[in-house]
């Protein structure tokens, strides 16, 4: 079963609730998918046993065989590459970071000049804490190919076990990537009104992706907008965590909530039987 | 004309709290939400929308199933898996690469223009604000961003402002990189936790990466002295100015519920001066 946790907007307590789930229930690996910024490994201090390099496919040319014809750069829908013809020889340039990946130009270029080639984008570290498993997708400073990392963190989901997958915030692809295949998201919320605004935009990726979901408030108190709001979708709020300076001052010092208050992991489980 | 940007790595650190207060304080500028995917400034700023225009970013593919022979090139083709054994394809897997329209022998495969959100022109009262809403689960947030920032260099040049505040989205990725591209300076919002400072470090190596002066404000720098403590001592061994510190506060709590700029709202008289000490940092 796979549990992903997203939010819409940053910094409502995604990791505390991925963190929070991954601790109290049994047999669970957790996977740490926002790759911009992942935060997992601060609370666990994971032991990493793995490290697997993350690679996008480049095209390389062959100059010998190219014939500057200017064909891959008419067809390159990102506009990644860039033909000089000069005489009967010239140059042809290529700008990796607007590289989708598609591999057009290595399929379609008509002198076969073009071959595969890898450049490394991201990395994915496995560990262990505390007996469970840790997977985490990094993405490397400066490029953005954030969902082919995702994808790589998420196919070491084992499906005998329950996977949690923190998501990145947003509503685009990395945020997709990240809950495209769950059985289920929790969104974590806070109630002010950018939180539900968020909220609502993460509902509809939810909707879009075809994922049943639920609502955590955190940092509860006068939370009647987003009750409305629920209650109008019909989408079940499964807790509610108050603010406390004691439960901020823990995540601060990366110790996460269950350990901090281990009367929440009741709450946890309660939700997953739930959710099951 | 001088290009002002707010990121912070980690979400909820305050950026957007910080934008509205820049939106008070600095005089002739246009502002810019560049958190397209959850942008949140209208809901300080209140614009009332002038202009609206829908923003076509790339392209996607359809597949015509009555000129279909079921070859399945295109599905061997497409490496973004958006193509299932139906012929449908996913919309939000398509990266529009468009390589599947020239591999199908039946010419079967239709392109169309994907319309991946709106961008609006508006006016607030603290000046033009050009923001954008993009679709749920659309691609090419880094094109829209960019296309943002044009449009607010055409409003500042025409109206001959002065600044462009732009609130940046949280994260490293490909909107942020769009964000960041050619700004006279950016400030860096963060907050004493391991998770502020781990994704703080990972802005700076970014901004490094692209050559452009940082300044640092530390948020809520009252909930973990320790940290805080750590992340000015970091801060001058990197030589990044740190240009100041804003105390946890229910007042600014309270505003971000209300709706309103904090420099509106508040009767804090040393939180405001301690802001607008900030913001004159910002420019010197």
């Amino acid at each position: 079963m796979i549990i992903s946790v997203a939010s819409g907007k940053g910094g409502t307590g995604k990791t505390t609730v991925a963190l929070a789930f991954a601790l109290s229930i049994e047999n669970s690996q957790i996977i740490d998918c926002d790759v911009e910024e992942p935060n997992i490994h601060l609370f666990l201090k994971p032991e990493i046993k793995k490290e697997i390099p993350v690679t996008a496919v480049i095209p390389e040319v062959q100059k010998e065989k190219c014939s500057f014809c200017g064909y891959c750069s008419q067809i390159c829908a990102y506009n990644a590459l860039s033909v000089i013809k000069i005489d009967n020889s010239g140059d042809v340039l290529l700008f990796p970071h607007l590289c989708h990946g598609c591999e057009g130009c290595i399929v379609l270029c008509p002198e076969r000049a073009m071959t595969r080639g890898e450049r490394e984008i991201g990395k994915v570290k496995i560990g262990y804490s505390d007996g469970f498993e840790f997977i985490e997708g990094r993405l490397n400073i400066s490029e953005v190919l954030a969902p082919k990392v995702i994808e790589k963190a998420k196919s070491y989901v084992k499906p005998e076990k329950i996977s949690i997958i923190d998501a990145p915030p947003g509503t685009s692809c990395p945020t997709v990537a990240a809950i495209r295949g769950s059985d289920f998201c929790v969104l974590v919320t806070e109630p002010t009104p950018f939180g539900l605004h968020d909220l609502e935009l993460a509902y509809e990726v939810t909707k879009t992706l075809n994922v049943r979901a639920g609502v955590i408030i955190n940092k509860s108190d006068e939370d009647s907008l987003i009750e409305a709001f629920c209650r109008e979708r019909g989408i079940p709020i499964l807790l509610k965590i108050p603010f406390s300076r004691k439960i901020a001052k823990a995540y601060s010092m990366g110790i996460p909530l269950v350990k901090e208050i281990s009367e929440y992991k009741e709450d946890f489980r309660r939700i997953l039987e739930k959710i099951k | 004309m001088k290009q002002i940007l707010v990121i912070s790595g980690k979400g909820g650190t305050g950026k957007t709290f910080f934008t509205g207060c820049l939106s008070v304080i600095l005089k002739n500028k246009v502002i810019v939400d560049s958190d397209v995917d959850a942008a949140n400034l209208h809901l300080l700023l209140h614009p009332e929308v002038k202009e609206s225009h829908p923003f076509t970013g790339g392209k996607f593919a359809e597949i015509d199933i009555t000129k279909c022979s079921h070859c399945n090139l295109c599905r061997e083709i497409c490496k973004f898996n958006a193509i299932d054994e139906n012929f449908n394809i996913d919309r939000t897997s398509c990266e529009g690469c468009t390589i599947c329209s020239y591999v199908c022998p039946q010419n079967a495969v239709i392109l169309k223009e994907r319309i991946s959100g709106q961008y609006f022109i508006s006016e607030t009262k603290y000046g033009p604000l050009i923001h954008a809403k993009l679709g749920i689960a659309e691609e090419n947030s880094g094109k829209l961003v960019t296309k943002l920032r044009e449009i607010a260099k055409e409003v500042a040049k025409e109206k001959g402002l002065e600044h462009i505040i732009i609130d940046g989205p949280p994260g490293i990725g490909c909107p942020v990189m769009a964000s960041m591209t050619a700004v006279d300076v950016i400030v860096a919002i963060t907050e004493p936790t391991l998770s502020g400072v781990h994704d703080l470090s990972r802005v700076i190596d970014l901004a490094g990466y692209f050559q452009i002066p940082l300044k640092v404000v530390i948020n809520k720098y009252d909930l973990n002295p320790e940290i805080t403590l750590k992340i000015e001592k970091k801060l001058k061994e990197l030589q990044i100015e740190l240009i100041g510190k804003i105390p946890f506060s229910e007042d600014i709590l309270s505003s971000v519920k209300k709706g309103i700029p904090f420099l509106e709202y508040s009767n804090s008289k040393e939180l405001k001066e301690e802001i607008e000490k900030i913001a004159d940092k910002i420019l010197s």
